[in-house]
């Protein structure tokens, strides 16, 4: 199963990371590893753009959870792009709308 | 092993390995609709719950180091369509699982996990959570007629 994870700096300073595939158990652990790399260049402003994945479980919500709290400990933020209603429900059902800022495209957290 | 009135049709036995459950999520999604009447949000819901109870049973297996495979077993019945999965992990009270802190608590950020357990229960329509001989039995149940040319094959 492929993970597709590409992460893009902006001027503003945001990192992109894209996300394309399957986010699960055994998926996650890599999401994880590519979050915690961010971080440790220095990466604090992230957002993860979930537009391409076709299935995430609570294994990738707790990778995304533990990817904010990161970012946060270094006064970062870690928000989301999603407008698939499959995954959107997810994050509804959970209660983690609530956690995240979840944008409508990246267009949205760039420079013009 | 199925409840009264829902017959087994098919079993699938997977090591309990990480990278089957997405094979799971296949050969779920595709008996699902090949074989019932059934939107496609719901069985995007079957399919997430399905591989959140095959997840906590490899997860179970892991923990106890046990080589076994985890079982399923599709069923179906006129009005409905179970699954269950079946383990040989240490067991859970699902009753007596922690609950997170609020989620506008920023304490909320240090739990990770235990949410599988609360998106199964919110997506299929009945769940049951038992202690088998071996270790746990779920299943999941979903109210759904055949497929319209499966009529009478069930």
């Amino acid at each position: 199963m492929d993970l597709g994870l590409e992460a893009t700096t902006h001027e503003n300073g945001i990192t992109v990371l894209a996300v394309r595939g399957e986010v699960d158990v055994y998926t996650a652990p890599r999401l994880r590893e590519k979050l915690v790399e961010l971080v440790s260049n220095g990466k604090f402003d992230i957002v993860v753009d979930l537009e391409a994945v076709d299935f995430l479980d609570s294994t990738g919500l707790g990778v995304l959870v533990g990817g904010l709290k990161r970012v946060r400990s270094h006064d970062g933020d870690l928000s989301l792009v999603c407008t698939q209603q499959r995954i959107l429900k997810v994050f509804e059902i959970t209660g983690l709308t609530k956690v995240f800022t979840i944008h409508d495209s990246v267009d949205a957290v760039l420079p013009e | 092993m199925g409840a009264p009135g829902v017959d087994p049709v098919i079993e699938l036995e997977i090591p309990a390995r990480a990278e089957y459950v997405g094979l799971v999520r296949l050969v779920v999604s595709s008996l699902a609709t090949a074989r019932r009447t059934l939107a496609e949000d719901r069985i995007d819901d079957l399919k997430l719950a399905v591989s959140e109870a095959c997840t906590n049973a490899i997860e179970a297996h892991a923990d106890v180091d046990v080589d076994e495979r985890v079982i399923l077993r599709w069923s179906e019945a006129d009005d409905r369509l179970q699954v269950q999965i079946d383990d040989r992990g240490p067991g859970f009270d699902p009753g007596q699982l922690p609950e997170h802190p609020p989620v506008t608590d920023p304490e909320r950020l240090n739990f990770e996990r235990g949410l599988g357990i609360p998106l199964i229960r919110t997506l299929v329509d009945e769940v049951a959570f038992d202690p088998s001989e071996w270790g746990m039995s779920v299943r999941l149940v979903m109210f759904c007629g055949p497929a319209d040319d499966l009529d009478g094959a069930a």
